[in-house]
């Protein structure tokens, strides 16, 4: 599974210096909680998570247990810190397989944290979802302790590119969970993968048509990323898949943009759709906008006013950490003012309401050379700039990475 | 076996009726080294226990790759029937790239040991150094070495030699550098068979340089062999060419470690320091003599040594560019025959243009950079001197490609070698093929012996320098062995071949070439980068041109996506990280127009599989 990355030791309390402060009013809050669980581990994945036999004796029980007393310390740490007190604009239950818990599971580490931290009106506050450890009663007790969205793993309409996938789920199960989700009142979002191994062009239509055809509020789209270390990118080593062609990526992404927009969903990030500004993710904008989170259970990462950091892996090592009454950080950073720079252009960029120009100048002088070969590559939406913004078009949607490597010079 | 001299001759007094001077001709391997490794042991005047392989061979290159780049003078007492000769032993280089050095040093001495491999037969090279000594009228004594092989076929190689310089195969000596046997008999047949130096000692002072070394801490170590009259320390020294003057800090003779002696004599051969700190100050082939008695005629043979090849040599990382240039300043203080200017090239940015006797140089002094000087560099592809005469009679010497001129060009004329190169029967097919399509005119063939064949073929000196020597070998699975000589110009049928990267052309890759093999080097160049170069945000043509005609058009179609899918879970770190990578490769890139190419991508191209230039040591 994908490593953490390096940077340097955390506190054992968890202690955070004082530059947190700063500006922290403007910033909003929010949760990210991750439940480490999977029935099985699909080829492709290098998330932080773990099968049965893999937890070395952590049970769903202990790690609730876990759970909570990390929520408890990090209220520790905000107070000593001095942060203002905020209420939480979103929530978000990843994995793993949050569903591989109880709903009354979910609705008590839910309950949890907000003890700690008031919810805002109208938070948004989502969990993951595979669609066959779901039915109604599932959703109307998430719905009843919360909840106010579920997303669910779709990932393909296409029973062969789920197998390559090794993803499990009935593919009809996602129509009766996305169908059980809107019956019990949560806005409801499908996450799709393109680009798997010999899936072709019509498959992936395919797989957008049936998104479509759910009424789903949100879509999100991603391009198979073969990760070091996972079993796809074995079997692509041993020549037993073919490698995924960029190419055919990029031709996937924009009928996946003609096929959405047909619809009604409109993008407002890369990889995310919408059918209305409503219906957009809270929780992912505030990763694209450094707003401030706190990332709970193994592997997560935090954000709190340029400081970020990321626990231990391991199920039974975060326990451990928290056990003995520390902090589960393996590691973090504190981000200089031209590194806080440098990701707010590398995250605004991504999203439609675009980035201001006067960002990237302070950290790029010559800036406006390139924004205005930008300009004439077609890669920015010419008016947006003139006005003081860049704004991805959709073929700058495609190349957004290269255009941050010149926008940072 | 003759017994160590008891006493050793005082130089500056010896008669010249006792003095030896002989050099030994050999080929790379033949264990010319080893052989002299066990004179100075056998002579006394190195200790067993300071004895180290190969102990002439002073710079590391030259002990690695087992030949002599820079030449010496060993003096080594010898006894024979109770009387006590002085033996000086001059090392000479053994590549034809040093063929001018070779001819002084050739020039200093009365005879030559013909060193050949038992196993393996006389070599190119060995032959052309071997016509030198017999045109210098030298004494030739043919000893077959490495007789302790099991490979060893002396009566074979004997008759061979015989064959060349005449006499019995009984007379060719046998010998074993490595266990020593023979050696002693060789040392009598020294003093027996070479004639001594015969000189005019009261004439004025005349010393003809055969060698001149760098030495860091005494600044250059001038190699001399006395001709007429004598030098006495603290004397002051004219160079007749120059006509600049010197005082003679310390003179003396090497055996083989340095020790100042009262003077040189006629027929002695020693080292001269002066505190002259660069060695084109003493340049090999010039004649030293007394500033108050100054003789009036130089000893013939002196000559400036001209580059024949120049190759443009920049550091892979642009900010040493001022540590190149420093280290070529130091690197000249003991290579008369370096030549650089700077230059500056779009593709590789900064560095120099430098001239080069041959490929061995080049890949001598590219090596010496990088070793002694701890510099990454990469070198354009070897180019010639071409003479263009334009329409209206302007004449321009090119030693750049892009530098050809692109108006009306009357003629070119290109250098032109006579090469020789020997091998077993069977290749001469496979050889005569490669020649051919090299532009090369037979000029003979011969049997040297049995199985062996003398091929010679006159080739223009560019369809050599690239990678001519590495087919060479494999097309004969290592048995040819290539000598090449200077043999003029002649006008070819040539055309300047540009590589255009969307437009803009890349000079490092422009090329003269024969106009029938224009479009191959297009079609190669163009494929290559296509293969190299990664997709931009845009389409990237690839053109190879003659003037403003395309002869080959390849295409690096547009990238069409460079995005991250997600960040997972909030981990901003790992994807900053990524570009806080990605940023510092792209400082490594160089930009054409707005073509990003990394620099290995042009590395890469200049590399051509297996082109290894010049001869390396072989196996």
């Amino acid at each position: 599974m994908a490593a953490l990355p390096s940077g340097d030791t955390a506190p054992l309390d968890g202690a955070l210096p004082a530059s947190v402060l700063d500006g922290a009013d403007t910033r909003t809050l929010h949760a990210y909680l991750h439940i480490p669980f999977c029935r099985v581990r699909c080829g492709y994945c290098d998330f932080n998570t773990y099968t049965s036999s893999e937890l070395r004796g952590v049970t769903h029980e202990s790690f609730l247990e876990d759970l909570s007393r990390e929520i408890d310390l990090s209220r520790k740490v905000s107070a000593a810190a001095d942060l203002p007190k905020r209420e939480l604009r979103s929530v978000f239950f990843g994995g793993g397989t949050p569903t591989q818990l109880e709903a009354q599971q979910l609705g008590a580490v839910l309950n949890k944290l907000t003890n700690g931290y008031p919810l805002a009106s109208g938070a948004e506050v989502t969990t993951e979802a595979n669609p066959d450890n779901v039915d109604l009663d599932y959703f109307e007790t998430l719905a009843a302790a919360g909840f106010t969205r579920v997303s669910v793993g779709m990932q393909s309409a296409v029973p062969s590119v789920l197998a390559v996938l090794d993803r499990t789920h009935n593919p009809q199960n996602v129509a009766l969970a996305v169908k059980a989700a809107k019956q019990a009142g949560l806005q409801t979002s499908v996450d799709l993968i393109y680009g798997t191994p010999g899936e072709s062009i019509d498959q992936w239509r395919e797989s957008l048509e049936a998104a479509i055809e759910l009424d789903v509020d949100h879509i999100s789209a991603y391009s198979l990323i073969v990760e070091p270390g996972t079993k796809l990118a074995q079997q692509i080593k041993n020549g037993k898949v073919a490698q995924p062609d960029e190419d055919e990526q990029a031709d996937k992404y924009e009928i996946a943009d003609q096929l959405l927009g047909q619809a009604g969903f409109a993008w407002y990030e890369v990889s995310n759709w919408s059918k209305s500004l409503a219906t957009r993710s809270a929780h992912n904008l505030a990763y694209w906008r450094s707003n401030d989170w706190w990332g709970f259970g193994p592997g997560a990462h935090s954000h709190i006013g340029g400081v970020r950091w990321w626990n231990v892996k391991h199920p039974a090592t975060y326990a451990e950490k928290l056990n003995s009454g520390n902090s589960p950080a393996l590691a973090r950073e504190t981000l200089s003012g031209d590194t806080r720079l440098t990701e707010r252009i590398l995250l605004e960029l991504r999203i439609a309401e675009g980035l201001d120009i006067e960002t990237v100048k302070s950290l790029n002088p010559s800036a406006a050379k390139v924004i205005s070969q930008a300009i004439a590559d077609e890669l920015v939406e010419p008016v947006a700039a003139i006005k003081g913004r860049l704004v991805l078009t959709l073929r700058g949607r495609l190349l957004a990475d290269s255009l941050v490597r010149d926008l940072i010079g | 076996m003759s017994p160590r001299a008891k006493t050793r001759l005082e130089p500056a007094k010896t008669n010249p009726d006792l003095i030896r001077n002989f050099c030994i001709i050999a080929h790379i391997d033949h264990g010319k080294s080893t052989l002299a490794d066990r004179m100075l042991q056998l002579t006394g005047v190195v200790d067993d226990r300071s004895m180290r392989a190969q102990y002439l061979d002073r710079m590391d290159i030259e002990r690695e790759r087992g030949i002599t780049i820079k030449s010496q003078a060993v003096r080594m007492p010898w006894e024979v029937d109770g009387q006590t000769y002085a033996l000086n032993m001059i090392d000479t280089p053994g590549h034809v790239d040093f063929t001018y050095e070779v001819s002084r040093s050739l020039a200093a001495c009365e005879g030559a040991v013909l060193l050949v491999d038992a196993a393996q037969g006389i070599e190119a090279q060995t032959l052309a150094n071997l016509y030198l000594a017999m045109e210098n009228d030298l004494e030739i004594i043919p000893v077959l070495n490495k007789i302790d092989l099991p490979a060893a076929q002396p009566e074979k190689y004997a008759e061979e030699l015989a064959n060349l310089i005449g006499g019995n195969p009984e007379d060719c000596l046998r010998v074993s550098g490595k266990t020593g046997v023979g050696v002693d008999v060789l040392l009598d047949k020294i003093v027996a068979t070479i004639p001594n130096p015969v000189g005019d000692p009261n004439a004025p002072a005349r010393a003809m340089i055969f060698d001149s070394v760098y030495d860091s801490y005494r600044g250059v170590v001038t190699y001399v062999r006395m001709i007429d009259g004598s030098l006495a320390p603290r004397e002051r020294i004219q160079m007749m060419s120059t006509k600049a003057v010197h005082e003679l800090l310390e003179i003396g003779v090497s055996s083989p470690e340095p020790e100042p002696t009262k003077g040189l004599g006629v027929g002695e051969v020693g080292y001269l320091i002066t505190g002259v700190k660069d060695v084109r100050q003493s340049k090999v082939g010039d004649t030293v003599t007394n500033a108050q008695k100054p003789a009036t005629d130089a000893l013939k043979g002196y000559k400036d040594p001209l580059p024949m090849v120049y190759s443009g040599i920049y550091p892979i990382d642009g900010s040493d560019y001022p540590n190149l240039r420093e280290a070529l300043d130091k690197l000249k203080l003991s290579d008369a025959a370096l030549a650089y200017e700077p230059e500056t090239s779009v593709a590789l940015g900064f560095g120099f243009r430098c001239g080069f006797l041959g490929l061995l140089h080049l890949e001598i002094v590219t090596e010496r950079l990088e070793r002694e000087f701890g510099l990454d560099l990469i070198a354009t592809a070897p180019s010639v001197v071409y003479e263009v005469t334009m329409d209206d009679g302007k004449e321009i010497t090119v030693t750049n490609p892009s530098e050809f001129p692109t108006g009306k060009v009357k003629t070119v004329l290109e250098p032109i070698v006579k090469a020789t190169i020997l091998a077993p029967k069977d290749y001469v097919g496979v050889i005569m093929e490669l020649c051919q399509g090299r532009r090369g005119v037979m000029i003979d063939m011969q049997y040297l012996g049995e199985d062996r064949v003398q091929l010679r073929y006159t080739l223009p000196l560019a369809e050599i320098v690239f990678d001519f020597f590495d087919q060479l070998k494999s097309k004969t699975q290592g048995y040819a062995s290539l000598d090449y000589e200077e043999a003029g110009l002649a006008q070819g049928d040539l055309v300047k071949v540009d590589l255009l990267l969307q437009g803009e052309q890349v000079d490092a890759f422009s090329a003269i070439v024969h106009k029938d093999k224009a479009y191959a080097y297009g079609v190669m160049i163009t494929g290559k980068l296509r293969e190299l170069i990664p997709r931009q945000q845009f389409e990237v043509p690839i053109q190879a041109a003659i003037g403003s005609r395309i002869i080959a058009r390849e295409s690096i179609r547009a990238m069409r996506k460079d995005v991250l899918a997600k960040c997972y879970g909030g981990d901003i770190s790992r994807k900053r990280k990524l570009l806080e990578k990605q940023k510092e490769g792209k400082k490594r890139m160089k930009m054409v127009g707005r073509v990003e190419v990394p620099q290995e991508a042009f590395i890469a191209a200049l590399s051509t599989d297996g082109e290894k230039k010049g001869e390396k040591k072989g196996k």
